[in-house]
This record gives structure tokens, C-alpha cells and sequence, in this order.
């Protein structure tokens, strides 16, 4: 009589099933991306029939003006865009209350009006830079979060829209 | 005298089968359970790029105002005329304070269409904004 072998029953090992499907989770986790708003901010000034007229000196104030051809000037003198930071920069550091106000035609262009405010962003930027350079000695992204809020503090970003001429 | 252990011959093992069901479950219960706000955007419109752009931490302050190519203005999931802006917005300031409204506004749009949203968006109190761009590299 032939011996009969003993069955062994087969099994698929399962224990890594589990993480395989923690991978999966993973995967998901880390590939699904939710479209985050980028942009440039900016706080309106109040309505005009509420608040009482601040005055500001006419040296304090910067006065930029995008016309319907997309021509920037500055205080009544034609810039070209890529001129704004560094005059704007210069400015700034002169008088440090300077404000600086943004005036646009009717008809001129969205994206034009979006690349004099970049500029006017990166002049801060790059002041804001330098400052926490000078105190903390170090980059403003590796500053933390109340250091970096003393910096903005510091170099507050004043940019105003000026009163546009006729309302429809 | 020696004692024979009757138990313990055999490795205890914890039955691991059915773990990634487990985990499975944990993955269904999170897609159930997240919500996503999709709009449904009608106009048409390509955003202008900038360098100094920043991100909005917090998503659930942000309301949108879309601006078509064609000049026609979307709130939430509707095409609305300018003067309804005040309204919508108004109402949205006040469930919530602190409101950033997002203008999402065709890199083509003359500026005259972005002031008169402005305009009603002061009236409404929503001064909080952000021009929507790109990254320009």
C-alpha cells in the first residue's frame, strides 16, 4: 500500500495585505491635490460715504498711473514695469510712510494693472528681506511666525486704489 | 519528574486576513465622509500670472467672483448682474466676518469691469480681495 502524504493545506501569506493597502491610502493621500487659491491680496479702502477723509501730506503719497495704452507713470513720468521695483524700493526707503496709490483708465488692461501690482509686491518683498536680514539675520521664510509678523509690522505694505473718477 | 507542557506547541498567531479590510473600510469611510465644494464654472476665463503671489491658508474664508472673457460676472454658481454683488456679498460678510473674496477675472478684462466690482464690493463691505494669478516662472 502506498503511503498517502499528508495534505498540507496551501495558503497565500496575508499578512502584508495590509500594507498594501495602507500604500494605497498613502498614494492617494499625497497625489490628490486641491487646487489652492494663489493671488495677490489686498484690502480695499473703506466706502467712501462712511469713513471722514484722512489727509496725507501730497510727499507721502506715490501716485502710479496705468493708462488706457498700458504706459505706467510715476508721479506724472512715464516708467517702464520692470523700473517699478527698484524705484518704488528707493522711495520707500527715503520715507518710510510713503504710501503708494494706483490709479487705472477704464479701458486698460487687467493683466497690465495685475503686473504693476506684482512689482509693487516685490519691492515690498524684497524690503521685507532686508530687514529681517538686518535684525535677525536670517531670510524672511525662515523667520517664525511672530517674528515674521514683526517684520510686517515693521514694513507695513501700503498700496491704495485710488478714488476712481465716475462710478456707472 | 518532568513535566510536559500540553499547550504552547504551537505559535499563537493573530488571524492578519482580514486587516486590509479593515483598512479598506478606513479608506471609504474618508472619501464618504470629505466633502468637496466644486463650483460650476460658466465663463469662461484665463488668469493673469504674477511672481509675488501668496497662498490663502484658509479655504473656508474664500468666496469667488469669476469674471468671463465675455464680461459676464459669476457668484457661487450663478451668472449675476453687477449691482446683485452688493447684495450676495453683504450677506456673506455677515455669516462671516472675515470673508477674502477672490476675484478670478480674465487677463484680458479691461480695468473698468475689476473697479465697478471693486466699487460694489466696498459698498458691501467686503474689502478683504485677492486677484487670483498664476505662477510666473
Amino acid at each position: 500500500m502506498l503511503k498517502r502524504r499528508q495534505r498540507v493545506e496551501a495558503e497565500i501569506p496575508s499578512a502584508s495585505m495590509a500594507d498594501i493597502a495602507f500604500e494605497l491610502m498613502i498614494f492617494f493621500l499625497v497625489a490628490t491635490t486641491f487646487d489652492v487659491d494663489t493671488g495677490i491680496g489686498l484690502v480695499l479702502p473703506p466706502a467712501a460715504e462712511t469713513t471722514e477723509q484722512v489727509k496725507v501730506k501730497q510727499s507721502d503719497i506715490a501716485k502710479l498711473l496705468v493708462n488706457a495704452a498700458g504706459e505706467v507713470l510715476l508721479d506724472g513720468e512715464l516708467i517702464t514695469i520692470p523700473q517699478i521695483r527698484e524705484t518704488i524700493k528707493n522711495k520707500i526707503k527715503q520715507n518710510p510712510k510713503l504710501i503708494v496709490s494706483i490709479k487705472t483708465d477704464r479701458e486698460t488692461n487687467y493683466s497690465r494693472y495685475i503686473e504693476v501690482l506684482d512689482e509693487l509686491k516685490l519691492a515690498y518683498n524684497d524690503l521685507r528681506e532686508e530687514y529681517s536680514l538686518r535684525t535677525y539675520g536670517k531670510s524672511f521664510k525662515d523667520l517664525n511666525r511672530d517674528q515674521q509678523e514683526e517684520v510686517k509690522k515693521a514694513i507695513p505694505i501700503r498700496i491704495s486704489i485710488a478714488e476712481p473718477e465716475e462710478v456707472k | 519528574m518532568k513535566f510536559q507542557k500540553k499547550f504552547g506547541q504551537m505559535k499563537p498567531r493573530v488571524p492578519t486576513a482580514s486587516l486590509p479590510d479593515v483598512i479598506f473600510q478606513l479608506i471609504l469611510f474618508f472619501m464618504v465622509t470629505t466633502t468637496i465644494k466644486v463650483y460650476d464654472v460658466k465663463v469662461r476665463y484665463i488668469l493673469p500670472e504674477a511672481k509675488a503671489i501668496e497662498k490663502i491658508e484658509n479655504k473656508r474664508l474664500v468666496s469667488y467672483i469669476w469674471v468671463g472673457r465675455d464680461g459676464r460676472i459669476q457668484v457661487d454658481d450663478n451668472i449675476v448682474q453687477l449691482d446683485d454683488i452688493v447684495d450676495i456679498m453683504y450677506r456673506k460678510r455677515q455669516e462671516n466676518p472675515n470673508v477674502i473674496v477672490s476675484l478670478r477675472i480674465d487677463r484680458e478684462s479691461r480695468m473698468g469691469i475689476v473697479i465697478d466690482i471693486q466699487q460694489r464690493l466696498r459698498k458691501a463691505d467686503a474689502l478683504r480681495i485677492n486677484y487670483s494669478t498664476l505662477q510666473k516662472l
